[in-house]
C-alpha cells in the first residue's frame, strides 16, 4: 500500500501541514517520535504564541491544541512513538523506514514527503569554550523541557550564554522557580531574541544582560560539577579583551546559542543545500531539488514566531497536495540571491512549473536597520520594493507580490537598502 | 526628555516614544498606546508556570494567569500557584485557582489533563 503523503513530525509544523494536505482529500499519515502530538509547544508554557493566525494570546500547549483539535476533526492518520529513521527514494516512490515499539522496525511508502523535523539546539560541542568539562552546563531547552514537562529545575545558581529567545524565557522561568539567574551573555552587540522577551523576561526581573560578553572560563568542583565560569568582553572580532573578566560561582550554565535545521533524514539524498540556512534549498512550494520533497517549519527555516511556521507549513502542505494531483508542469526555475544586508532567503529557486499567484519570499537581515528599502532586482529592473522600519537579525521577514510578470531566465536579487 | 518603551503586546516590538507632554509615537497599533499609559502607571504581567498533579505520565500541567495581573504580585501569585495539585481530569480553560490574591483574575490550565494512570 502506498500513502500519497507522508508528513514526519507532529509539532506545529506537521499538523498545519497534514491539516492543509487532508482538506484537499489526500491521503495522509503523521509520523511523530514523541508520546503526544505537539512538538516543542508542548514546553513552551510561555504566552505570546498565536497573535497573526487566531488575533489572540495563546501558551503553546494552547496553541497546540488548537490544530490538534482540528488534526483529529479530520480524521487524519496518524502514528506516535514512531521514529523516521531513514528515507529513500526509489523511482517515484519514497520510502519511510521508521522504528517503533508496536511496529517494530517498518517501511511505508509515500508519494510525497514533508519534513517537518523542526531543529536542534547548538551544544557545547559546536561552540569553542574553555575550560573544564563538568557536569552542568546544559541546552536551554533540554532545561526547559525538564522544569515545564517533567517538573525538575535543573539548577539553583545559574548564567546564559546566548540571547537566544529560549535562554531569555528559560531566565524568567528558573527565576521564578526560585533559582537565582546571574545574568546572560550575548557574544554580539545586540540580542538575538524578541525585544518582547527582553524587556518582560530580563528588565522585568533586573537580570542583567552583557553583550559584547563570552564565556571564556568554566570551572569544575572534585566531583566534577560545574563550579564557577568567567565571562570577558570581547572585541569587534570576538577576541577576549584582557582586564574585563567577571567571575560567576554557579551550578548551572544554560547554552542558548542557535537552532539548527534538523534534516539528518535529507543524508541520503542528493540535495541542494544552502550554507546560510543550514538547511534544503527550496522552490516556492516548499519542494526541495527533489520532487515530491517538501520542507518546512523549523526544519526549513528556524523561525521565531510559531504563526510563521503554521502559515508556511500549510503552504507546504497544499503544495505537497497540489504535487499528488499533477498539477505541476515544467521545471524551469531561477535562482532568488541573497544580496546585500540579507543573511539568506527561502525559498531559493522559484519555479514556474508551479502555478501560485505570490510569491512569497521570507529573509532575514544581516545587521540591525532602522529604515530600509526591500528591494528586488530581476537584471536591473527592479520588480518589488517596500519600506519598512526595524529590521533585525532576530526578527524574521516577509514579502510577497504577484511573479507572471516576471522573465523566465534571469535571476531575483533580494537587497535590503539602508535609509 | 522622551522615554523609549519597547511595547511587548505583540512579538513586533514597536519601539514607542512618550515625550513630556505626554504624546505618544511609534507605536503601529491602539494597543501600543494603552500598552505604554499601563507600564507608566500600573504595569501588568500574564503569568504562565506550572502546577503538580498526582498522574505518573503527565507529572506537572502549564497554568496561565487569564489576564495579566500587578507585575508586582507576580511572586505571591508564584507562592499561591505552587502549592496546587491537580487530581483528577480537567480540560484547557478550566480554573485552578479562582481569583488570585484578589486580582479578579483566574488562573487556569493551559494543557488538558487526560488520565491515564493514578499513582
Amino acid at each position: 500500500m502506498i500513502k500519497e503523503i507522508v508528513v514526519i513530525g507532529g509539532g506545529a509544523s506537521g499538523l498545519a501541514a497534514a491539516i492543509a494536505a487532508k482538506k484537499k482529500n489526500k491521503d495522509v499519515l503523521l509520523i511523530e517520535r514523541e508520546a503526544e502530538l505537539g512538538g516543542i509547544l508542548n514546553q513552551c508554557i510561555h504566552n505570546g504564541f498565536g497573535l497573526e493566525v487566531f488575533k489572540e494570546e495563546y501558551t503553546g500547549p494552547e496553541y497546540a491544541y488548537k490544530f490538534i483539535e482540528e488534526f483529529n476533526s479530520l480524521d487524519i492518520e496518524y502514528l506516535l512513538n514512531a521514529t523516521v529513521i531513514k528515507l529513500d527514494k526509489v523511482d517515484d516512490i519514497f520510502i519511510i523506514t521508521l522504528s517503533s515499539e508496536k511496529l517494530g522496525l517498518s517501511e511505508i511508502k509515500a508519494k510525497a514527503v514533508v519534513i517537518s523535523s523542526g531543529c536542534y539546539e547548538r551544544t557545547r560541542g559546536q561552540i569553542t569554550m574553555p575550560g573544564d568539562r563538568p557536569r552542568g552546563v546544559i541546552t536551554a531547552g533540554s532545561a526547559q523541557r525538564y522544569l515545564n514537562i517533567n517538573g525538575f529545575l535543573v539548577g539553583k545558581k545559574v548564567f546564559i550564554l546566548g540571547s537566544g529567545d529560549i535562554g531569555l524565557i528559560m531566565a524568567r522561568r528558573m527565576h521564578l522557580e526560585g533559582a537565582e539567574v546571574l545574568g546572560v551573555a550575548e557574544i554580539m552587540p545586540y540580542s538575538n531574541g524578541l525585544n518582547r522577551n527582553i524587556v518582560q523576561c530580563l528588565n522585568d526581573f533586573d537580570i542583567p544582560l552583557y553583550l559584547s560578553h563570552t564565556v571564556t572560563n568554566v570551572e569544575s568542583d572534585e566531583f566534577k560539577r560545574l563550579k564557577a565560569i568567567t565571562i570577558q568582553e570581547v572585541d569587534s572580532r570576538f577576541n577576549p579583551i584582557k582586564g574585563t573578566e567577571k567571575h560567576f560561582s554557579v551550578d548551572t550554565l544554560l547554552l542558548s546559542i542557535g537552532l539548527i535545521p534538523d534534516i539528518t533524514l535529507l543524508d541520503d539524498f542528493d540535495i541542494d543545500v544552502d550554507p546560510k540556512t543550514k538547511s534544503a534549498k527550496i522552490n516556492q512550494a516548499y519542494e526541495t531539488t527533489v520532487n515530491g520533497l517538501f520542507i518546512c517549519g523549523n526544519s526549513l527555516q528556524v523561525h521565531d514566531l510559531v504563526d510563521n511556521v503554521s502559515k508556511e507549513s500549510s503552504r507546504a502542505g497544499t503544495s505537497a497536495a497540489d504535487y499528488i494531483d499533477g498539477l505541476v508542469t515544467s521545471r524551469q526555475k531561477i535562482k532568488i540571491i541573497p544580496k546585500e544586508n540579507i543573511l539568506y532567503v527561502a525559498p531559493q529557486y522559484l519555479d514556474f512549473g508551479w502555478s501560485f499567484k505570490e510569491l512569497i519570499i521570507s529573509f532575514r537581515s544581516s545587521k540591525k536597520l532602522e529604515k530600509a528599502a526591500i528591494k528586488i532586482y530581476q537584471g536591473e529592473k527592479l520588480v518589488y520594493q517596500k519600506r519598512r522600519t526595524f529590521i533585525v537579525p532576530a526578527e524574521m521577514e516577509q514579502v510577497s507580490f504577484p511573479y507572471s510578470e516576471l522573465s523566465k531566465d534571469e535571476d531575483l536579487r533580494v537587497e535590503l537598502e539602508e535609509l | 526628555m522622551t522615554k523609549e518603551f519597547i511595547c511587548i503586546v505583540c512579538p513586533r516590538g514597536c519601539h514607542v516614544l512618550v515625550d513630556d507632554a505626554g504624546n505618544i509615537s511609534g507605536n503601529q497599533c491602539k494597543r501600543g498606546e494603552t500598552y505604554v499609559k499601563n507600564e507608566m502607571t500600573n504595569p501588568k504581567r500574564v503569568v504562565t508556570t506550572t502546577v503538580r498533579t498526582v498522574f505518573e505520565e503527565i507529572p506537572r500541567a502549564s497554568v496561565k494567569t487569564l489576564e495579566a495581573i500587578p507585575k508586582g504580585l507576580i511572586y505571591q501569585a508564584m507562592d499561591l500557584i505552587n502549592q496546587v495539585v491537580i487530581t483528577k481530569e480537567m480540560k484547557i480553560g478550566e480554573v485552578v485557582i479562582e481569583n488570585i490574591l484578589n486580582t479578579g483574575v483566574n488562573v487556569v490550565l493551559t494543557k488538558e489533563i487526560k488520565r491515564k494512570e493514578v499513582k
